[in-house]
């Protein structure tokens, strides 16, 4: 009987659709809140309600005899159990207990713990626990903090200098010497310089899923399985393991499905550490999940930093050099990442010009806040805000248009790889032809005609542009203290479908699907017949995690290079077995065969089947098909694109409206282009919020005025105009797929674009720059001359 | 502790719970129904959302003694004999989901715009799911989506 083959398409480049969505479409994913374990016991926390205060008094005998309280904590009982919590920069950092041990540094830091039968009663205890201050000033002005003033926070830490001057730039040695030769020879050649102070305001993550973790240490087996939603599973049991004195191979960290992350879930935090140490201690599982309210507290902040810009040119808009002094509030403590974050500001102030002379310092400063840490985009956006609103004020002031300003100062495709002045290496890119396509499918004239026409008027409309480029696949060991590698795992079942594991750990990005389509191809198999496993350790046997816009571009690869290490063992088989030369073989729609002879083949079973029963065995092989890999990429990728922006400003009520939203973004190669757009049209809602309605904002107290979704605007659909998209494709040559990455794409052009539109619209008002977010009461007093 | 009977998903359960009980706890933690999700604690971000009587409703902001002799439809009953409803495969076929966390509320809020109104404009839609908060999509797959299921 003839049978047909079927042609399988290829799957790399294709819109397909996810695989992880039945489950997630009919509530069928299992959240950490969703997994019960048997004798489970709840934590919750009693968080200071003071920013800055000495701790005097706890009292926590009434919750300690309400029914259904196993256990009360203080500061100073978690303390004997969870050491100070480790860092995962390089710079020094003061003692941060998990709970207070006695003096609190910000509203919402933990002060005592409860161990209840359930949430409600959990609650109930904490709320019972009495706790009484000495109050101290809190720091909240940024400027003023530098001064030590009106607290020192850490004692070790003068003037509230996490970070005291950290020079970078034209100029600056590797031993941190200063030369400033180049960059006074710029400013002196100058013939305007655009000099001004901006805010890159601070920003709740706000993944949709709070944060939540469930700890089981199992007693009779001394080890623990620890589930919590993270982005990194394994760097998270690195730490456990480290914390409660165990091995690595004593800990399982497995992140389930994970609700959304930001960069607020890359952090280890001082809840996950506690609810592991009373496991163990109580010998019981313990969950928390935390409140949106909490969450406001708790989790990471993004952002909240200051940039004081000087920008020289000529009059031909030739830029000639930049200087960025960078002051980042910082909250009252370094989580993992909190210290290197602006550091990624300093790393890409060199954006997508040629600047002769750069020279940025970076002062990180400690305040009575809720520590910073990774927000999309983590650095990047700030730096691209800085210099794009820069190059914008330029632009105006030269009364240039934005684009040929840009267009006047581009780095060129023939200088790639280009050395900045920032010590980046720009691997490739062609920034003139993304913003042509972006210019092109904004209409620009017609756009800035309409513009004028709505202007002539009466209306305030405004138009704006932005180019950004971002360092993304992050990254050679040397820059990440977890190492920057990614690893995979690939094994042909003996029926021959494909399991594989990577330790890139998706919340959303779709990574199941993206690295399924990636393995059918190489395997020439369909799609339903591979299977990607992520998020626990115990599966994946090694893993960095998913941050920094890596998933494809380094986890990705590493499935490649497993992938093709599996392959040229089967090949093998499979030449054994067809009595063929390995180099001859294709494999293509479920078949081994010799190039041009798809009949005389194999099945792909076939061959796998040949692997675990290996009569008889090729010389020189093992049997089995399973293989893995780590992948070291040598550089970042830099992805880049331009942003266009129209928006309208209500002159009766100062609203703001944003009209259309065009972006061209360049990530090198697509693996899934369905994908791809959404997680664009996701930054860019993050950085459109950020320009308009998202502010984190503190009293003078230190308390927190945006602590609910009440007070702190994350977009709704309404907020919105249709996105329009478009891409070019530079492919990277840091990694065999060329691809550089694209989930925090959307956060940087947009806010500058945006930004620059606003003060299009206001350009009657002489007004030159305005700070995010762009509330309608700022807005208005500019149009009513300040006047109410 | 309160007597209620509640249709859940087309089964009739009843239970003892405490008055205080939120809908969403009942529905969580003794049904076992965890497709039903909890955004936040101010009535603001939709991941709760189920169908009271056909409604959409906010199920973080009514009591289960609330839903006493009520019929509830959570995600998980969302789909009849084996058929996911349209707007299931509308929001997998275009994509309308990412961490899929507020993916159950907002399928049901377009269930219920959807029924009052089976033929919005983009405008509608957007108004009409501005009760549910996604922080990953950007809400455009998710009105495309809503169109697709409202072209039928
Ligand atoms: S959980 Fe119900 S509205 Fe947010
Ligand atoms: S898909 Fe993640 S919040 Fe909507």
């Amino acid at each position: 009987m003839a049978t047909t083959t079927p042609v399988l398409p290829k799957l790399v480049g294709q819109r397909v659709k996810r695989r992880e969505d039945p489950r997630l479409i009919q509530g069928l994913a299992s959240y950490v809140d969703d997994i019960k374990v048997a004798g489970m016991q709840y934590l919750a926390f009693k968080r200071s309600d003071v920013a800055h205060g000495r701790i005097t008094r706890i009292d926590t005998t009434a919750a300690a005899a309400m029914d259904g309280v196993e256990a009360v904590f203080t500061g100073a009982q978690i303390a004997e159990i969870v050491p100070p919590m480790p860092i995962g920069t390089p710079f020094p950092s003061p003692a941060h207990h998990a709970v207070a041990v006695d003096v609190v540094r910000y509203a919402g830091e933990p002060v005592a713990v409860v161990v209840a039968r359930d949430r409600y009663v959990a609650r109930d205890a904490a709320d019972a626990i009495v706790v009484s201050y000495e109050r101290l000033p809190a720091v909240v002005d940024l400027e003023q903090a530098m001064t030590g003033k009106p607290a020192v926070i850490h004692k070790d830490f003068a003037n509230n200098l996490a970070v005291a001057l950290v020079p970078g730039g034209t100029g600056v040695g590797a031993d941190y010497s200063v030369d400033d030769t180049a960059i006074n020879k710029a400013f002196a050649a100058a013939e305007v310089v655009i000099s001004q102070r901006m805010v890159n305001q601070r920003l709740a993550p706000t993944a949709i899923e709070g944060r939540g973790v469930l700890a089981h240490y199992e007693p009779g087996r001394g080890t623990m399985t620890i589930w919590s939603s993270t982005q990194n599973p394994h760097i998270l049991r690195t730490m456990i393991a480290a914390m409660n004195g165990l091995g690595q191979d004593q800990v399982r960290a497995i992140a389930p499905e994970v609700g959304g992350g930001f960069g607020a879930k890359i952090n280890i935090y001082g809840e996950e550490y506690v609810a592991a140490a009373i496991s163990k201690k109580l010998g019981v599982p313990i969950k928390w999940v935390e409140d949106r309210s909490e969450a406001f507290v708790a989790t990471t902040h993004g952002r909240d930093i200051l940039g004081y810009i000087d920008l020289a040119a000529k009059r031909d808009g030739t830029v000639l050099g930049l200087k960025l002094r960078l002051i980042a509030d910082i909250g009252a403590y370094n989580m993992l990442l909190t210290a290197a974050i602006p550091t990624l500001t300093m790393l890409m102030a060199n954006a997508t010009y040629n600047i002769p002379a750069i020279r940025v310092t970076l002062t990180e400063v400690f305040t009575n806040k809720t520590p910073t840490d990774a927000y999309r985009g983590a650095g990047r956006p700030e730096a691209t805000y800085f210099v794009e609103r820069a190059m914008d004020m330029l632009a105006r002031e030269l009364n240039m248009d934005p684009a040929d300003l840009r267009r006047k100062n581009f780095i060129q495709p023939y200088q790639f790889p280009f050395a900045t002045q920032m010590g980046a290496v720009y691997d490739s890119g062609d920034y003139e032809k993304c913003m042509d396509l972006a210019l092109k499918n904004a209409k620009w004239k017609e756009l800035k005609a309409e513009r004028d026409a709505a202007k002539a008027k009466g209306r305030l409309v405004g138009i704006g542009m932005a180019m950004y480029v971002e360092v993304c696949g992050l990254g050679p060991s040397s820059s990440l203290p977890t190492g920057g590698w990614e690893h995979s795992g690939v094994t042909i079942e003996r029926d021959g479908r494909i399991t594989a594991t990577t330790g890139a750990s998706p919340h959303g990005q779709g990574n199941e699907t993206t690295f399924g389509q990636m393995l059918a191809d190489q395997f020439g198999v369909p799609l339903e017949h591979v299977t990607i496993l992520h998020g626990d350790t115990s599966i994946v046997k090694q893993g960095i995690g998913t941050f920094g816009s890596r998933s494809q571009a380094v986890g990705g690869t590493a499935l490649h290079l497993a992938g093709g290490k599996v392959k040229a063992k089967m090949a093998k088989f499979a030449a054994a077995l067809l009595e063929a030369n390995e180099d001859d073989l294709v494999f293509e729609n479920g078949r081994v065969f010799v190039k041009g002879a798809p009949a005389s083949g194999k099945s792909f079973a076939e061959v796998a089947a040949y692997a675990y029963v290996p009569v008889p065995l090729p010389p020189g092989l093992e049997p089995g098909l399973s293989d893995e890999a780590f992948f070291e990429p040598a550089n970042n990728t830099y992805p880049f694109g331009c942003h266009i922006s129209m928006l309208e400003i209500d002159r009766e009520t100062g609203e703001p409206k944003l009209l259309k939203l065009i972006a061209v973004d360049d990530a090198g190669n697509l693996i899934n282009p369905l994908i791809v757009e959404g997680q664009i049209h996701g930054g860019l809602a993050q950085g459109i919020g950020q320009a308009m309605i998202e502010e984190v904002v503190y009293n003078s107290d230190g308390q927190l005025v945006t602590g609910s979704f009440m007070d702190y605007a994350i977009p709704r659909a309404i907020d919105f105009p249709r996105f329009e998209l478009d891409f070019t494709c530079t492919p990277t040559p840091v990694n065999p797929l060329g691809a550089k990455g694209v989930g925090e794409a959307g956060t940087l052009g947009s806010t500058p674009c945006i930004v620059a539109a606003a003060v299009d619209a206001l350009s009657e008002f002489g007004v030159k720059h305005i700070d995010m977010m762009l509330r309608p009461e700022k807005l208005w007093r500019i149009i009513h001359g300040g006047k109410s | 502790m309160a007597q209620i009977s509640i249709t859940v998903n087309g089964k009739v359960r009843k239970a003892d719970v405490e008055p205080r009980l939120l809908l969403t706890h009942f529905l969580r933690e003794q049904l076992n129904l965890t497709g039903t999700h909890l955004g936040c604690d101010t009535s603001q971000c939709g991941a709760c959302t189920v169908l009271i009587d056909g409604r959409s409703a906010k199920s973080c902001t009514i009591f289960a003694v609330q839903a006493d002799g009520a019929a509830v439809t959570t995600i998980e009953g969302l789909a009849k004999d084996g058929q996911l409803h349209a707007l299931q495969t509308a929001f997998w076929e275009e994509h309308g989901l990412q961490c899929g966390y507020c993916t159950p509320g907002m399928i049901l809020s377009a269930v219920d715009l959807l029924q009052k109104n089976p033929k919005p404009s983009e405008q509608q839609i957007r108004e009409g799911i501005s009760g549910n908060y996604c922080r990953c999509t950007g809400y455009q797959h998710i009105v495309n989506a809503v169109q697709r299921a409202a072209r039928g």
